[in-house]
């Protein structure tokens, strides 16, 4: 099958979208796709946690700061050695002490890292504290938000700047 | 020993098929993660901490009104069979089904239920609570679940991060901790062979598939469950809404699918579900693949008005209770392999013969 875009290269991602209650599927190229700002669907979709693990190492937390390797949680004693093992974490405190690169991790797993759910009127245990890093990484959160929303609305102009912008602060 | 006949409806009311679209939708499952701050999660605790996060649980549920003729079981506590016996019924996980306790597995691992509410202590997470409803009924069941959320927060000391929102043992389930699945039955997609595209299009749209257990297990009996995929980023309004618009658009495609059979190709249709009645009605040996592939069959059968006097909720039962821990407990040979088939045979037929009867 052809691009829809192009009509020259092979259609490699299949974009299927429900608007409005009616579902649309746009095949794109790889090349199309990317210029539109259509993530590839394996960032936010089914994606073995082991891949992401084991390149947790290698990528790390971009500029942000990393994390020492051997660094243990003060909390229970787990390191990123112990999480890529099981891929279970330790305790709570675990989320702060490998904050940059669970950041990363949440953000290629579910395509955000910032909660936009309920939170307990008061939440009686003292709540995990915030790093420095994030004023930057909330628009980043916010660019992403928007970026999501015009896919899915398939404004892939707007896509395109909003990856571009993200690109720069990221 | 704990008997498990005292658990009110056997903690399986959803199976009743009173709620919306029961027919297609079986069931509607929500859950929600939960961890404490002040105690490492499950693979780092130590029985002492486990002890402890049971003690401070064990304080809540006792005084919520939410516990109110429900129960409470000590995973260990449990005769292996009587834990596979809960896991049929959806109510502990797997991990918990096959813990051994007592220093080897997980010591201090609890289930409570009441009503639709179910509550694990010491699974993965410190908390997984879960809520069951008939059909498909997205909305009440997570209010249900809410009220239990909202107690269970009031008291505890539960970890949320200013960013990554509830904190989880797995990453996969940080923000809300919410999965919310649909247990649906689509016989009419996979006959048609329209069921690869609508499942291929479910991961695009961030939705997952699993088998009839959940997580790892296979498709039996073309009884899929459907669940959101990602827990962080979304609200849980936003997750559910999400997910509810799917299903309900796959129970459109579902319907479809069966008009198109029954248009085309209307007596092989009739055929197939009257010879699996007939199997259900008359075998002598059905292993437990062959009784959920007939009952989907039967189940097809009942949707589209072709086999009449036969309640869905017959057929929900006879799905769980054909199960082998189920079969185990009505005989206390606890048959094996062949005498099991049997047991399953001479149960099916039973309870159809039943159902007939009383029909008339």
């Amino acid at each position: 099958m052809l691009c829809d875009n192009c009509s020259e290269r092979e259609a490699q991602i299949h974009l299927t979208q429900i608007v409005n209650n009616s579902v649309t599927t746009l095949h794109l190229c790889e090349q199309c796709a990317a210029e539109k700002g259509v993530e590839t669907g394996a960032s936010v979709a089914k994606f073995p946690l082991g891949d992401f693990l084991a390149s947790l190492g290698k990528t790390g937390g971009g500029e942000q700061a990393e994390v020492a390797p051997g660094v243990a949680c003060p909390f229970c004693g787990g390191t990123l050695k112990d999480f890529r093992e099981t891929g279970r974490l330790g305790c709570a405190m675990c989320y702060t002490t490998f904050e940059p690169h669970l950041r990363d991790l949440l953000r290629r797993l579910h395509g955000s890292s910032r909660h936009a759910g309920e939170q307990y009127a008061a939440t009686p245990g003292a709540p995990v504290p915030e790093s420095p890093a994030e004023t930057g990484s909330r628009e980043v959160g916010d660019l992403r938000e928007k970026l999501r929303r015009a896919v899915e609305a398939e404004n892939f102009e707007l896509a395109a700047e909003l990856r571009d912008r993200l690109k720069v602060l990221e | 020993m704990i008997d498990l006949a005292l658990i009110p409806d056997g903690g399986l009311s959803w199976l009743d098929a009173s709620g919306p679209v029961s027919n297609i939708v079986l069931s509607t499952r929500v859950r929600l993660a939960r961890n404490l701050t002040t105690f490492p999660f499950a693979v780092r605790g130590r029985e002492e901490d486990r002890r402890r996060v049971l003690e401070q649980v064990d304080r809540v549920w006792q005084r919520s009104p939410l516990s109110k003729g429900g129960m409470r079981f000590l995973v260990d506590d449990l005769e292996p069979a009587d834990r596979l016996l809960l896991h049929e019924r959806h109510l502990i996980s797997k991990e918990l089904a096959s813990a051994t306790g007592h220093g080897g597995g997980r010591s201090h691992a609890a289930v409570y239920l009441a009503g639709p509410l179910g509550l694990m202590v010491n699974e993965e997470d410190h908390l997984r609570l879960q809520v069951f409803h008939s059909g498909f009924a997205l909305g009440t069941a997570y209010a249900d679940l809410e009220r239990l959320d909202r107690e269970l927060g009031a008291a505890l000391p539960v970890a949320f991060h200013q960013e990554f929102g509830y904190l989880t043992a797995c990453p996969t389930n940080a923000g809300t901790g919410l999965r919310a699945s649909v247990l649906i039955h689509l016989p009419g997609l996979v006959l048609t062979k329209e069921i690869a595209k609508v499942l291929q299009g479910l991961s695009q749209v961030g939705l997952t598939f699993r088998g009839l257990y959940g997580e790892g297990s296979e498709v039996v009996g073309n009884f899929f469950q459907l669940s959101n995929q990602t827990t962080l980023g979304k609200s849980e309004e936003e997750l559910l809404d999400h997910l509810g618009k799917i299903v309900r658009q796959v129970v459109t495609y579902e319907e479809q699918a069966r008009q198109v059979l029954l248009r085309d190709a209307p007596t092989i249709i009739e055929d197939k579900v009257w010879r699996a009645y007939a199997l259900l009605r008359y075998a002598r040996s059905l292993s437990f693949e062959e009784a959920m592939n007939l009952l989907s069959g039967v189940r097809l059968g009942v949707g589209l008005n072709l086999i009449p006097r036969l309640s869905v909720y017959t057929l929900n039962k006879l799905l769980i209770y054909t199960q082998p821990a189920h079969l185990a407990a009505l005989d206390v040979r606890a048959p094996k392999d062949q005498e099991q088939r049997a047991a399953r045979a001479a149960y099916v037929r039973q309870v159809l013969e039943d159902e007939a009867a009383r029909a008339g």
